[in-house]
């Protein structure tokens, strides 16, 4: 297997660049006493700058605990985050978060939310609005712009909202299953829009989910998780030429075999939670032991 | 606007009228022949009948001092109204946004509260200097607490994950407040005064019957409830039952306007 999965727990400590997150030995549990609920374990990771970066695990692992604590909304109980080398004391622009539901403001028109970041920081600059018209042609939103986001589509939402994160021009955007609750149809053509502006821009971007296609389809490195409490099992570089396509992905020999691996890291972490009775891993099971029977057969 | 002006005629409309035709037949057959149809419906029979009713307010529109009763009672109920948006909508937000204040404030506030406004009337007028403001200030009360407790819970229930896009996006605690805490409590506000203005007319009425309707007392100058208390006294039913469908359509036309600006100031919420 020509495959490289590297051991996991190896924080790299190469000199920060902009964009760059060092996460080493991060911990974090809620509760006190008995009743103390450990999360995350000595977790430790870097998101390359520049890279597309997605994490998959079993759901309820663990992964949305981490995405707060990237962005600042909380704070590790033990170990280091570093952005370029700057540890994170809070939330920051240089951070953006899209979540797994919109948070689109409900109050505000599809133009008056893309606006939202400039207007709050007093930079509602001429620059800052034609920025904010280019992103309303680049999403595709253009005939929206005074629209509230309830007449908006699923799909046409999350363009929104990343079309609200990139006026901020972020250092790294950081996406927690943004595309979950979208039909098949419209997310694989978000997958396709979303590589495609980030191949625009370049930037570091770290990305969640439960989806093995989505990860496959997006990564350039895939991060798979254990069960909680979470660490890194092991790190996949998918070296897949870029643009990809998805039709072509489905017989492409190097995305199968990353596929198969992954999904046998995946089903050997949540049996583990399956022996402990939880039951999202034992959906889970269900839903990828069908999938691989298949893929196998 | 032409979708509901074509609904006018629209089967809904249609079944209201029908509704209220057949309300008021029953009735003037009831109050004329003190029966329906073979059953005798002695009550029905004490009520004044709608024609008689209509024949004295048809009366009653020319004369200033019905119309005077009109004016004291919407003007009380715009004083205790706007009195309590203006105090109480800052309250609910300050209670919402700190948590000292909140500490500090809420137990007195939830004591006072389940207190009727009408259980204030006595207390009230040995307070204030004039019936007036006796009256008023009761009138302010059934708003006030309504008010509070919707904005409160409304600024209270606004998702996490705005405050926290609104944050990393790099708003300041002010423009939180300004552009997220505020205009996602408006619809809960608008709630909130629509409830509140129907509590006012409530209190309104009653806080005139008991305090004997103001200053001009003895006359027909003493609001609403002082005419319908006035009537009573007085013997002349058929002005109670204008009275009281007087402070009906009041109440409406105040309930509609209401809800004409808490749709104008939820642009959002009209959507779809």
């Amino acid at each position: 297997m020509s495959t490289v999965v590297k051991a996991a727990g190896t924080p790299t400590s190469a000199k920060a660049q902009a964009g760059e997150i060092v996460v080493s030995s991060v911990g974090k549990s809620y509760g006190e006493g008995q009743f103390v609920k450990e999360v995350v374990k000595d977790c430790s990771f870097t998101i390359e700058r520049g890279k597309l970066t997605v994490m998959i695990g079993p759901s309820g692992c663990g992964k949305s605990t981490l995405i707060r604590l990237l962005a600042g909304f909380e704070k590790p109980t033990s170990g280091s985050i570093k952005i370029n080398g700057k540890p994170v004391t809070g939330p920051g622009k240089d951070r953006l978060v899209l979540f797994q539901e919109s948070a689109l403001f409900p109050w505000m028109t599809t133009y008056d939310n893309i606006m939202y970041g400039p207007r709050a920081r007093g930079e509602d600059t001429k620059e800052a609005r034609s920025l904010a018209e280019m992103l309303l042609d680049k999403v595709g939103l253009r005939a929206f712009r005074k629209k509230y986001p309830t007449q908006l589509s699923g799909g046409m939402q999350r363009r929104a909202e990343l079309a609200r994160a990139m006026i901020n021009n972020p250092e790294v955007m950081i996406l927690d299953e943004p595309f979950r609750g979208l039909d098949a149809m419209s997310k694989e053509l978000m997958w396709e829009y979303y590589s495609r502006l980030y191949e625009e821009s370049g930037r570091t971007n770290f990305f969640i989910t439960t989806d093995i296609d989505e990860a496959i389809f997006l990564a350039d490195r895939l991060l798979i998780m254990t069960n909680v409490p979470t660490q890194v099992r092991a790190v996949v570089e998918i070296d897949i030429p870029r643009p990809r396509d998805l039709v072509s992905l489905v017989d492409d020999d190097r995305a199968n075999e990353v596929k198969m691996e992954a999904l046998s890291l995946l089903h050997e972490e949540a049996m583990k939670s399956f022996a402990g009775g939880s039951k999202a891993a034992a959906d889970f099971i269900e839903a990828y032991s069908k999938r691989l029977r298949t893929k196998k057969e | 606007m032409s979708s509901s002006r074509r609904s006018f005629f629209h089967r809904s409309t249609l079944r209201a009228f029908v509704s209220i035709l057949v309300f008021v037949a029953l009735w003037e057959v009831g109050a004329r022949s003190k029966q329906w149809f073979g059953i005798a419906v002695p009550w029905v029979g004490n009520i004044p009948a709608p024609t008689a009713v209509l024949h004295v307010w048809m009366g009653l529109v020319r004369d200033p001092g019905y119309w005077q009763s009109w004016y004291l009672s919407l003007l009380r109920v715009l004083a205790g109204f706007l009195t309590a948006m203006v105090i109480g909508i800052p309250l609910g937000l300050l209670m919402a946004v700190s948590r000292n204040f909140n500490d500090t404030f809420f137990p007195t506030f939830e004591m006072l509260r389940p207190i009727p406004p009408l259980a204030w009337v006595p207390a009230s007028i040995i307070f204030w200097p004039t019936q007036e403001l006796s009256i008023t200030f009761v009138t302010f009360l059934g708003a006030f607490f309504t008010v509070v407790i919707n904005v409160l819970g409304g600024a209270e229930s606004i998702d996490v994950r705005y405050f926290q896009a609104a944050q990393a996006m790099g708003a300041s605690k002010w423009d939180t407040f300004r552009r997220i805490v505020l205009p996602a409590t408006v619809p809960s506000i608008v709630v909130g005064s629509s409830v509140g203005m129907g509590i006012t007319w409530n209190v309104v009425v009653a806080a005139e019957m008991i305090s004997g309707g103001g200053s001009q007392a003895g006359g027909n100058g003493g609001g609403l409830g002082y005419f319908i208390w006035n009537s009573y006294v007085g013997g002349a039913y058929e002005q109670i039952v204008v009275g009281m469908i007087s402070i009906g359509i009041a109440g409406y036309i105040c309930s509609e306007l209401l809800r004409m600006l808490g749709g104008y100031l939820t642009p959002w919420l009209r959507t779809r």
